[in-house]
């Protein structure tokens, strides 16, 4: 069932970003690769180490840690509608790469988030092709809504 | 690298007419009125321009064209709001080797009345990986900077407030400042939050408003309207956009390259300066610039704002003309501080003059610490 839509698509969806939104179409956490370097992030058609084009994909583990957060007071893009207050977190996958994204399932107060905390992907599905990787506390609970 | 240390001086500097909100004025007129306030304060004319360096919203052609010149020498980098530091940087290189004898640095932007029409780039990675969640705009980003900075260095709220407090103290004493009256920590701390760990107060102004420098050859210069400012270093870097490539978000390396890059040239030390412009759209930010130019040791720049060497009589003074935080901010700061700078050195600042200025740091980002551009200026060559 799909809820009216409170924040952007992330259109267009560049050619080498492809099979990270397709992963994530069937809640897989996909990343490019490189071969002697590994993981990285974002989708490139090199290794922004070493520089080689030899890259694959790999699916992550999902787990991560939080790097550092923000908390959302305002609407701060108007085609966003998620109601404040909403946390912004980076985060650092047990693979390497970070990446940005909410936290969800945990109070949005500075009391309750804690650099390096261990985090847990979960998976949004916004429309039938649009599904976003999510994180939330380590064994957290699911909670209605949020961010 | 060496023989570029003074090549170039500021013959002129100056703002448009006005600054603050200015809802009849497109970005193309406060460009104008920059250029011309500029070349005046210099005592040149406008067809004596021979170089035309600017960035953002408009190529150097169109600001050309504009002002009625052809110029033989362009530049239009364009990496943030530090483009402007970085543009005197090369000008300070083409002057060196003749390719322009004039050079006028120009920054015109209506970033609160939006006069005229929106910058076209491409956003199809911040779209992707970054708006679905709700990151837009600049204080949607630079909290996660701030954040790990107090995790890793125990910085507090109070330390960036005081920031916002040295700067508007300064801001006090700059009649063209929008912010007259003085404020406290805990006017900083019971402000509106915005974005944690930012309220309003630690984040700056958005203004229309326009700034330009005029630049030549030191012998030139000396027969010129005002005294010369000389360039005598001059760096920029780059590091990331999108923050997940920052590697730690605690120091900028970009700004440690610019920095490292201009004090060589200057054959200076970081701990050499009389006075200090750093780009603060944030409060976080000039504590983190003090760290990444080896001002401060990691983790102790906050302490500069928190025990007042930043203020007046202070042994540092930092950001004298009240800053991005309460003089004006137009979206594209970079080219305010220059000018404060050369005032500065020139002893123009009246309540606010720092007594006995000769050698000025101006530091600036653009985008969150992504890149930089740093200058040494000074009174004598």
């Amino acid at each position: 069932m799909q809820q009216s839509l409170d924040r952007p698509l992330p259109e267009p969806i560049t050619p080498e970003a492809r099979p990270y939104w397709e992963g994530l179409r069937n809640d897989k956490l996909m990343l490019p690769t490189c071969a002697k370097c590994g993981p990285f992030f974002y989708p490139r058609v090199l290794c922004p180490t070493c520089h080689s084009r030899d890259i694959s994909w790999i699916e992550a583990s999902g787990k991560a840690t939080l790097y550092s957060f923000e908390i959302a007071h305002q609407a701060l893009n108007p085609g966003f509608k998620v109601p404040p207050p909403y946390i912004l977190a980076l985060v650092e996958l047990d693979e390497g790469p970070r990446l940005l994204t909410n936290l969800v399932d945990v109070e949005p107060d500075p009391a309750a988030l804690k650099c390096d905390m261990r985090l847990e992907v979960v998976f949004e599905r916004l429309t039938d092709a649009i599904t976003i990787p999510q994180f939330r506390p380590a064994g957290a609970k699911a909670s209605e809504g949020g961010a | 690298m060496r023989e570029l240390s003074n090549a170039a001086c500021i013959v002129g500097a100056a703002e448009s007419d006005e600054i603050g909100v200015l809802p009849e004025k497109s970005p193309l007129s406060l460009h104008l009125e920059a250029i011309t306030n500029a070349v005046d304060d210099a005592g040149l004319t406008i067809n004596e321009v021979d170089g035309v360096f600017t960035a953002g919203q408009y190529t150097p052609a169109t600001v050309a064209e504009a002002l009625g010149i052809t110029p033989r020498y362009v530049d239009g980098t364009y990496v943030g709001g530090c483009s402007f530091m970085i543009l005197v940087g090369h000008a300070l290189a083409a002057l060196h080797h003749g390719l322009c004898d004039v050079t006028v640095v120009s920054h015109g932007e209506s970033g609160r009345s939006r006069v005229g029409g929106p910058r076209a780039r491409d956003q199809s990675l911040n779209s992707q990986f970054e708006f679905v969640y709700g990151f837009y705009g600049a204080p949607s980003y630079f909290g996660l900077i701030a954040t790990r900075h107090m995790h890793e260095h125990g910085t507090t709220l109070e330390d960036w407030a005081q920031v916002a407090v040295s700067t508007r103290a300064w801001a006090c004493l700059n009649p063209r400042a929008r912010f007259d009256q003085p404020i406290t920590v805990a006017d900083v701390l019971n402000s509106r939050p915005v974005c944690y760990p930012f309220n309003r107060l630690n984040i700056c102004l958005v203004t229309d408003g326009g700034g330009a420098v005029v630049l030549t050859r030191p012998d030139r210069a000396r027969d010129l309207a005002k005294p010369p400012v000389f360039v005598r270093g001059a760096g920029e870097g780059t590091e990331h956009v999108l923050m997940t490539q920052m590697k730690d978000l605690t120091f900028s390396q970009a700004t440690r390259i610019a920095g490292e890059k201009a004090f060589r040239m200057a054959d200076v030390e970081p701990g050499d300066f009389d006075h200090v412009m750093l780009y603060d759209a944030f409060t976080a930010g000039p504590p983190i610039m003090l760290e990444s130019l080896g001002i401060a040791r990691p983790g102790e720049g906050v302490a500069y704002f928190a025990d007042g060497r930043s203020t007046l009589g202070g042994s540092l003074p930092i950001n004298t003309n009240g800053g991005g935080l309460s003089y004006t901010h137009t979206g594209m700061y970079g080219i305010f501080p220059i000018i404060e700078s050369v005032r500065q050195l020139r002893g123009e600042c009246d309540a606010r003059q720092v007594p006995d200025v000769r050698l000025s740091l101006v530091n600036g980002m653009g985008g969150m610490l992504s890149a930089a551009g740093t200058l040494v200026l000074a009174n004598e060559a």
